[in-house]
């Protein structure tokens, strides 16, 4: 590739942010090129995040210059960004829930009819339009609240396509839609590439680089690390540079002793609420044994996390079928209820589902049984900080302290106060729903280790991924879902990621 | 300036403003800092204290009430009419008579179980708190109506009015009731499980509900708190005028929402403070007084009350800016 004589389209010099207390970006580089994929690369808190954020126009005040077309810029706001061509999706998707689909998609430039009303019609046609681009049934129509994160996210790629940006920021555009969506993406990326739009690409999957990447960039602590074409990294020059040590290779699960069922399934079923005759749930049977990891594998809207609610209790008495747990019988109505019988349930959004953002890391820890904490019927603050120092210390969460507010740790760190919350309930049975969504490489191999860690001191696991690569790793046994139902089970030795895909592809979209 | 002295003004900023409003009512008033005045003062806010409390804990939830006011006239009626004429029943032959006891847990109970009635609007049929608590607004105003006829019931005795009017150790009977009511507050929000409920479900109520909090039942006590404490403010208005007026309280929810936004509490719920709010009701009730004794016309003591509110809580907007610039 010859980046010496090819101008970038957008570039970034000696650019610095400083944020209260951190200096967040410090004296960083950054070229842009069209036509090509610039996939950037860090850690969490690597300053990726932060600079998309300059490059956007969200943040305005920094050090250093941008240069557009190698003339010098500077962004009055998010607007004049869009206006000179820079869309940005962001991880945290920016949708107005209330809203439909093709009002988001246009929202703050409606196509008006001559008598200066919305003209639906051509918006839900022109949404038709871009969907059907991107191989999406969702409706123009339908609510954006309707829909699943998954659909959500194409929503988000459909918006900024109907902006015709030339340079696109995608911050991590495939953490949570499934492989067949993201195969989609890739071939429209591929088509853009083509038409001379460049892509800004950050991602944590290092695998995804070998498919999509023309050009790298590593940052590491808010400084810049190298960058160069994508043919000249392996996967481990890239681990090392963003994590500024060697790593081994995948994680491999400790062999643990596995015991006896401590969750057992048996027909579950539940019926959609609003469809009838459609099941959310059906005929779903499974066992869990004390010590064993059980992976569940699906593509979104597969009916996993419908399956970890249901048990949990969240759809209240609307289910039917039996649970077991240590083989007697338990009836299971409200979240109360399943945490008393000894499950915690690590949810898949763990900013909506998960923390208390405003709370501190230790009033988060505590939350899910608080009696704990408690002396003479009054909160003891003693005790509760005595509870979160035995798990900072056993989780090894990176926190300035136990009063620190959650908001201001990472991702990871933020992921394992959650996991902290449920081990603090003392669970049988743990339910991790992604557990290592938006969590960095350093950060996933811990909470592998620590989930083996758990498995081994006998507790019962269950694990939903989309990461086939994670499935594989530190499962004992994987069960496949497909349109709610259990569509295959494996042993890791047998899996391969083409049968574990083969068994995830609705029937309806093979036929 | 230094980091110290910045983080003290901004920590004290609600206090710094009620300093200055005294000090300037001190100069330019000669009633302002007497005794009589003072006491005054105090007695008149104590109410709103009451009522304010309450309503900290709903908007910590998320919620709102309107109802406060209205509460606190049927409670203070309830209480005053039963502690006058009983309650007769002609076709049993039966008549209740009342002692002042009676008479005041009557009107506490009224309180609760409307409070309690909004709780279950809210939580069992999703009615939206606003709307919910502006129904018992009207609801409540409307009986409070019924029960006196719409003429006030005067002449309840002297251990009534002593809830009111009374001294104890030098300070006035209502300062002493509504203190002990702000340290029990200030321990629920801060010492007891469901001090930390009320703050988790104001914050993240779908995290706090798979976090296994019965998301429903802390409203419905939430709720329920807010009725029992606008019945207290009820019991000490009436007792203060020796009579239940039929049109007590109105607008008083106004005056509560006020003190708990200059108070720095989040009408998004799950961030604010007990103490914070006691703060807001001294602001307001000083402020009232001040405007008062300066005669400014009480068409412009709206106009100048509603600036204040407004001022409060850009300040405190700014303020917190600030603070997580440090």
């Amino acid at each position: 590739m010859s980046n010496a004589v090819l101008k970038p389209v957008l570039a970034a010099r000696s650019v610095s942010k400083r944020f209260p207390g951190v200096l967040a970006l410090q004296n960083v580089d950054l070229d842009i090129y069209a036509g090509q994929v610039n996939a950037i690369l860090g850690e969490n808190g690597a300053g990726k995040s932060t600079l998309m954020k300059i490059l956007s126009g969200v943040y305005t005040e920094y050090e250093g210059s941008l240069l557009l077309d190698d003339e010098p810029v500077r962004f009055t706001g998010p607007r004049h960004a869009q206006d000179l061509g820079i869309a940005i999706i962001h991880q945290e998707l920016n949708l107005i829930p209330h809203l439909t689909v093709a009002e988001n998609i246009f929202l703050g430039r409606e196509p008006l009819t001559r008598l200066g009303f919305i003209d639906y019609r051509k918006m839900a046609d022109d949404t038709r339009a871009l969907l059907q681009k991107l191989n999406s049934d969702i409706h123009p129509n339908s609510a954006v609240e309707n829909l699943r994160v998954g659909q959500q996210q194409i929503v988000e790629i459909a918006k900024s396509l109907s902006l015709n940006a030339r340079i696109i920021i995608m911050d991590e555009p495939t953490s949570a839609i499934s492989e067949h969506e993201v195969d989609i993406l890739f071939g429209l990326i591929k088509s853009l590439k083509a038409d001379g739009v460049a892509i800004v690409y950050i991602t944590h999957k290092l695998d995804e680089l070998d498919k999509i990447a023309d050009a790298i960039t590593i940052f590491r602590d808010g400084k810049y690390i190298t960058s160069g074409p994508a043919a000249e990294f392996t996967q481990d020059d890239i681990i090392c540079s963003m994590v500024g040590r060697d790593m081994d290779d995948f994680f491999v699960k400790d062999e643990v002793s596995i015991g006896e069922d401590v969750l057992q399934v048996e027909n579950l079923s539940l019926k959609h609420p609003a469809r009838v005759n459609d099941y959310l749930l059906k005929d779903v049977s499974f066992h869990v044994k004390k010590g064993e990891v059980l992976g569940i594998f699906g593509l979104m809207g597969a009916g996993r996390t419908e399956l970890f609610d249901c048990i949990f209790g969240v759809y209240g008495k609307s289910h039917t079928g039996s649970i077991s747990i240590d083989g007697i019988n338990v009836s299971i109505e409200n979240p109360q209820q399943a945490i008393e019988a000894g499950i915690g349930y690590v949810h898949e959004d763990r900013k909506s589902a998960g923390l208390i953002i405003e709370m501190s890391v230790a009033e988060n820890i505590s939350l899910a049984d608080i009696q704990q904490v408690e002396k003479f019927g009054f909160l003891s603050s003693q005790a509760e900080q005595n509870l979160a120092k035995d798990y900072i210390q056993q989780l090894k969460i990176k926190t300035p302290g136990t009063t620190q507010a959650v908001e201001k740790l990472s991702g990871g760190n933020q992921q394992k106060v959650v996991i902290a919350k449920w081990l603090a309930t003392h669970p049988r049975i743990l339910f991790l729903d992604e557990p290592t969504r938006g969590v960095d490489v350093g950060a996933k191999n811990e909470i592998y280790k620590l989930i083996s860690e758990l498995a081994g001191k006998g507790l019962g696991i269950i694990m939903v991924s989309s990461e086939l690569p994670e499935v594989l790793a530190i499962s004992d046994r994987i069960l496949v879902m497909s349109e709610g139902q259990l569509t295959g089970e494996f042993t890791p030795s047998q899996a391969t990621e083409e049968k574990l895909l083969s068994a995830a592809i609705p029937k309806s979209i093979e036929a | 300036m230094n980091k110290n002295l910045k983080n003290t003004l901004l920590r004290f900023q609600s206090l710094i403003a009620l300093l200055i409003m005294i000090v300037f009512l001190s100069i330019f008033t000669e009633k302002f800092l007497t005794v009589d005045n003072s006491w005054n003062v105090m007695r008149q806010i104590s109410v709103n204290v009451c009522l304010s409390m309450g309503m900290t804990l709903v908007i910590l939830t998320g919620g709102i009430d309107l109802s406060v006011g209205s509460i606190l006239a049927i409670s203070g009626a309830v209480a005053a009419g039963l502690l006058k004429n009983g309650i007769e029943i002609p076709d049993l032959n039966l008549f209740v008579g009342f002692t002042f006891l009676g008479a005041v847990i009557a009107g506490l109970l009224t309180g609760s179980a409307l409070g309690w009635v909004n709780g279950l609007a809210i939580t069992r049929f999703r009615v939206p708190p606003f709307v919910a608590t502006l129904a018992m607004l009207t609801i409540a105003r409307g009986l409070t109506m019924l029960w006196t006829g719409g003429f006030p019931i005067t002449g309840l005795g002297n251990s009534f009015a002593f809830m009111g009017t009374g001294w104890f150790l030098g300070i006035p009977v209502p300062v002493w009731i509504t203190a002990v009511i702000v340290v029990l507050m200030v321990v629920l929000t801060r010492k007891k499980r469901l001090g930390r409920y009320i703050y988790a479900v104001g914050s993240n109520e779908k995290a706090s509900g798979l976090s296994g909090l019965n998301v429903d039942r802390v409203k419905m006590i939430v709720y329920t708190l807010a009725g029992t404490m606008s019945a207290v403010g009820g019991l000490l208005v009436t007792s203060r005028l020796d009579s239940a007026q039929p049109n007590a309280g109105m607008g008083f929810e106004l005056d509560s929402i006020a003190a708990v936004v200059i108070g720095g509490t989040s009408l998004s719920g799950g961030r604010g403070s007990i103490i914070g709010t006691v703060q807001g009701a001294l602001i307001i009730g000083v402020l009232n007084n001040g405007l008062v004794l300066l005669n400014v016309s009480p068409f412009w003591q709206q106009v100048i009350k509603g600036l204040v509110i407004l001022l409060a809580v850009i300040i405190d907007k700014m303020s917190r800016e600030i603070k997580n610039n440090i």
